[in-house]
């Protein structure tokens, strides 16, 4: 039986032979894999790209102080983009399931219509979700728009749910129980943070300093996407430090929905506050690449 | 000759392939009939007997008016591609006659299938390759076999090219499979593609059943679509999760999972559960035991959710409805609570009744419902009950969403009648005073299921409110609409009983019932539609004199005989038909008929003098209008067509003596 590991260097193996870069996690708080600028920006634009990273994703809502078996707080995707999509690119996603030791010839593999919309990004794309022996274990989408732009090269976006997978192919009934590496478990590594940030995020991060914070960082992206246009070295201009911008602010808006602070008419302002700077942000990216 | 079509894709989405096959089964094959079939992988034409050849066509093309002259006529034949001498005459015209040859039908199809397979309407469609303005589809083509007579119909979209080779089952067939017409449905067999859906269908049914589960229509259906190859294992769950409501547990299994319950007894769950699968087996028991590990992490989820609402009473989660948004433009749900509460209290509902309004849409904050959103109100009303709630209050939460369909069931109680009816009407009014109201197929509120909700409540639990103290307007005119389609479609009334009844006033919709059902009865009998057409025609030349009623009737202008006898009719009619039963009214209505017929035959109402005229003109009146609070007789259509025209009918009276 493979370790958590051992699946995630299989999985790693099998894109970086497709011809994808490896990347490492994207080193700000996100709350997924599409979020990242390795996806999020590269989709936009004429040039081709194969990406695949893990991702660590903080969704604060979701925790719960490391006592639900399946439920996390910071659950770790592996995302693949691949753009443009190949032709036999479903085949070769069942590929990278048997690659990690799954015989397809003796499961039940469904696609299962699941189309993806982001409102905060101003994204969406139709795919599904895919069902093995009626487990949920991946999340495949044709992305057509992102950041309110429609794409050039349609890409296809596979996102893994590591600790689900990984807790079927080891066959243990807790996330917890995943075997991470020889005599570790997942709960060694991080039931702590689960805990902890449960306790932070639910009961003890400051509602007013984030609000402040989500306006010092909003302001801040605001400032910079103002400059781009009289830049006259455009291929200088920050676009990736502004993107940074957006995802504090959108990390920011999702601890202040965990600590209930959002009430309802704030709600759709602030998801709209952040959109607008997720959007003026792509168009940036894309006039960068023409 | 044989025609076979197939159109390779990614996984089509179930719900949408029925759709599809209807459309491709209009396409054009020059007069032989398409058979359709589909698996979520494959759209699939297939048909006998197409020809090889259009026929030859006689085609007559005018030309020039033979005034313009010979040079005009020359440019024509030119243009045309023929001789002068070719031209005929023909009137004023020159015109020119040919014959086109009929062309190849495989030419015909290889020009025409592209834009016959793009031109399928999908819910939602997207590109994959050329950007933007690629090519549209449901998912990616990507293959396509085409043949006709066993040769390739040569065409191509986005990149894929047709062919002669078909795929089998993703895991368990081929990727190539060369086929003909006569071989393709055996060769997909071969590789573990079952073609037929019927055939699917009848699989699934009989193994479900065969494993000790009740086949559900609706995820049978879903399942046929889903599954190239289906095959049903069954599972089992820890007996101790049955603690848990039933509703909970098959929700997870239908809704989540696509598994059908299994019961031990009627209403009794058993601890199994029936998956289908979309391969051929699971010797080793791989698949059931996936399967019921997702269950049981399901289950525990459930449970874990159960346990942890129970923290807080629904009770202590009424101000939390302030952080729910009930609609953008109509605030929280706690400020709707607080008017449907407001509103079943005017509709006269009792405590527990205003209670259940109070606590309804609470569990939207428990993490059972967020989880499995199916479940609202069921899950409150579970809740209420465990935390000590009157049962009436409970059952009202629970059933206040009903009905969920024009077939389903009404609430059961008097409160959760009055709670349904309250919360939907409260949708209705805010959404109609944001300007959220229905168009064409745009319905995102489901406002036309929240009407109908109403309407079927109303009438179904015989609530005396009259339509106009509920709505004014434009819902109003909204929920007549749903009001005449409900007596119409669910209720099979024809529609010209509804539309009388209703022209003559909608009061509650008990009262408008029980005229409709007393017109359906009388409307057979003998006397009854030769009256409604008399009643036309009455209403017809009241029209055309622009009577308005200014004098009561004189009696003294009476003229002895028909008129006077329609009078003295009219009076006893009316005498017998008060306090009578709305059936016994109108047969008392009807018998009014042979009068009626006599005043016409026998009495010129046009009348020379003014005084007789109008005194007439008083009698029809009052007989419309004494007899028109039940229905609208002229909104009846009648088999005697003869006095629709009141220009008609009135002459006619003209050309007679009096």
């Amino acid at each position: 039986m493979d370790s958590f590991q051992q699946t995630l260097f299989k999985l790693k193996r099998y894109w970086d032979e497709r011809g994808a870069v490896i990347q490492e996690p994207y080193d700000v708080e996100v709350g997924a894999g599409t979020m990242c600028p390795e996806t999020f920006l590269r989709v936009l634009g004429p040039k081709p790209y194969r990406v695949a990273y893990v991702q660590p994703s903080r969704r604060p809502a979701d925790g719960r102080y490391g006592e639900n078996p399946n439920r996390l707080y910071k659950h770790q995707q592996l995302q693949v983009i691949l753009k443009p999509s190949p032709d036999d690119i479903l085949d070769q996603y069942l590929g990278s399931l048997e690659a990690i030791g799954i015989d397809l010839s003796k499961h039940d593999i469904k696609f299962e219509e699941d189309n993806w919309e982001s409102p905060t990004l101003g994204a969406w794309g139709i795919g599904w979700q895919v069902m093995l022996d009626g487990l949920e274990i991946t999340q495949f989408t044709y992305f057509q728009q992102c950041g309110g732009i429609d794409l050039d090269l349609v890409p296809a976006e596979i996102t893994y749910g590591l600790e689900r997978l990984v807790a079927f192919l080891q066959g243990v009934e807790s996330v917890y129980d995943i075997t991470w590496t020889k005599g570790v478990k997942y709960a060694d590594v991080r039931l702590a943070d689960e805990l902890q940030f449960s306790v932070y995020n639910f009961e003890m991060a400051n509602v007013d300093r984030l609000w402040r914070l989500l306006s010092e960082y909003e302001a801040e992206c605001k400032e910079l996407l103002a400059k781009y246009q009289d830049y006259t070295d455009k291929q200088r201009f920050p676009v990736l430090a502004t993107y940074d911008q957006v995802l504090k602010c959108s990390h920011l808006f999702n601890l202040l929905d965990a600590r209930g602070a959002i009430s309802v008419t704030e709600r759709v302002g602030v998801i709209k506050r952040v959109r607008d700077l997720a959007v003026g942000t792509a168009k940036i990216w894309a006039d960068q690449q023409a | 000759m044989n025609f076979l079509l197939e159109i390779g894709t990614e996984e089509i989405p179930h719900w949408m392939i029925p759709g599809a096959l209807k459309q491709l089964a209009t396409i054009n094959l020059f007069g032989a009939t398409p058979q359709v079939d589909a698996t979520p992988r494959r759209l699939v034409v297939r048909a006998i007997g197409v020809p090889e050849r259009t026929p030859d066509e006689a085609q007559v093309i005018k030309g020039p008016p033979l005034s313009a002259g010979d040079r005009a006529a020359a440019g024509f034949a030119k243009k045309q591609g023929v001789e002068l001498s070719a031209m005929t005459k023909m009137g004023d015209y020159y015109e020119l006659r040919k014959q086109v040859p009929g062309r190849a039908v495989r030419d015909i199809l290889a020009e025409t299938l592209p834009a016959t397979i793009l031109g399928i309407q999908w819910p939602k469609t997207m590109y994959w390759t050329g950007g933007k303005t690629g090519p549209r589809f449901i998912r990616p083509i990507r293959w396509m076999v085409a043949l006709l007579a066993e040769e390739i119909i040569p065409f191509e979209i986005a990149g894929v090219k047709s062919g002669n080779a078909t795929r089998g089952h993703r895991k368990l067939g081929s990727s190539a499979i060369p086929v003909t017409f006569a071989s393709y449905e055996g060769e997909l067999r071969k590789n573990f593609v079952m073609l037929s859906a019927d055939e699917r269908r009848e699989k699934i049914v009989t193994q479900i059943t065969r494993l000790g589960a009740k086949p559900d229509a609706g995820l049978v259906e879903t399942l046929t679509f889903i599954a190239e190859y289906p095959t049903a294992i069954r599972g089992d769950f820890d007996p101790a999760f049955l603690e848990l409501p039933a509703e909970v547990l098959t929700t997870v299994m239908r809704h989540h999972q696509k598994y059908f319950s299994v019961e031990s007894a009627p209403g009794k769950l058993a601890p199994h559960f029936v998956a289908v699968m979309n391969t051929n087996g699971d010797p080793e028991g791989l698949v059931k035991r996936g399967n019921e590990r997702v269950l049981k992490a399901r289950f525990n989820d459930a449970r874990f959710f159960w346990d942890v609402d129970q923290h807080k009473k629904l009770i202590d989660r009424v101000p939390d409805l302030g952080n729910v948004t009930f609609q953008a433009k109509l605030g929280s749900y706690l400020e709707k609570t607080n008017r449907v509460v407001a509103l079943v209290d005017e509709l006269g509902g009792n405590a527990h009744a205003q209670r259940a309004a109070l606590l309804a849409k609470c569990d939207l904050t428990t993490e059972m419902v967020k989880e499995f959103t199916d479940l609202q109100g069921v899950v409150g009303g579970l809740y209420a009950r465990h935390q000590g709630e009157p049962e009436a209050v409970a059952k009202a939460i629970y059933e206040h969403y009903q009905p969920l369909s024009m077939d389903g069931e009404i609430p059961a109680t008097h409160e959760g009648r009055l709670v349904a009816l309250a919360d939907k009407l409260d949708t209705l009014r805010g959404c109609f005073a944001v300007g959220l109201v229905p168009t064409g197929s745009k319905d995102p509120f489901a406002l036309r299921r929240a009407a109908q909700g109403v309407v079927k409540i109303l009438v179904e639990a015989k609530l005396d409110y009259k339509l106009d103290d509920l709505a004014t307007g434009e819902l109003r005119e909204f929920l007549l609409d749903r009001i005449k389609y409900y007596f119409r479609e669910i209720r099979a009334f024809k529609y010209d009983e509804v539309n009388a009844v209703l022209a003559s006033g909608c009061g509650s919709l008990t009262d408008v019932e029980a005229r409709l059902s007393a017109l359906a009865a009388v409307r057979p009998t003998e006397n009854f539609e030769p009256l409604a057409a008399s009643f036309k025609r009455i209403q017809n030349i009241l029209k055309q004199a622009e009577f308005q009623p200014r004098d009561v009737l004189d009696q003294e202008l009476l003229e002895d005989g028909p008129e006077r006898d329609l009078y003295t009719e009219f009076v006893r009619v009316r005498d017998a038909a008060r306090g009578e039963s709305y059936q016994r009214a109108l047969e008392q209505v009807a018998s009014l008929r042979p009068r009626v017929d006599t005043f016409f035959d026998k009495v010129l109402v046009n009348a020379k003098v003014e005084r007789v005229r109008n005194n007439r003109l008083t009698l029809l009146h009052n007989l419309l209008t004494e007899f028109s609070t039940i229905a609208d007789f002229s909104e009846i259509v009648t088999s005697h067509q003869t006095v629709h025209n009141a220009e008609t009918a009135v002459r006619s009276g003209d050309q007679k003596s009096s």
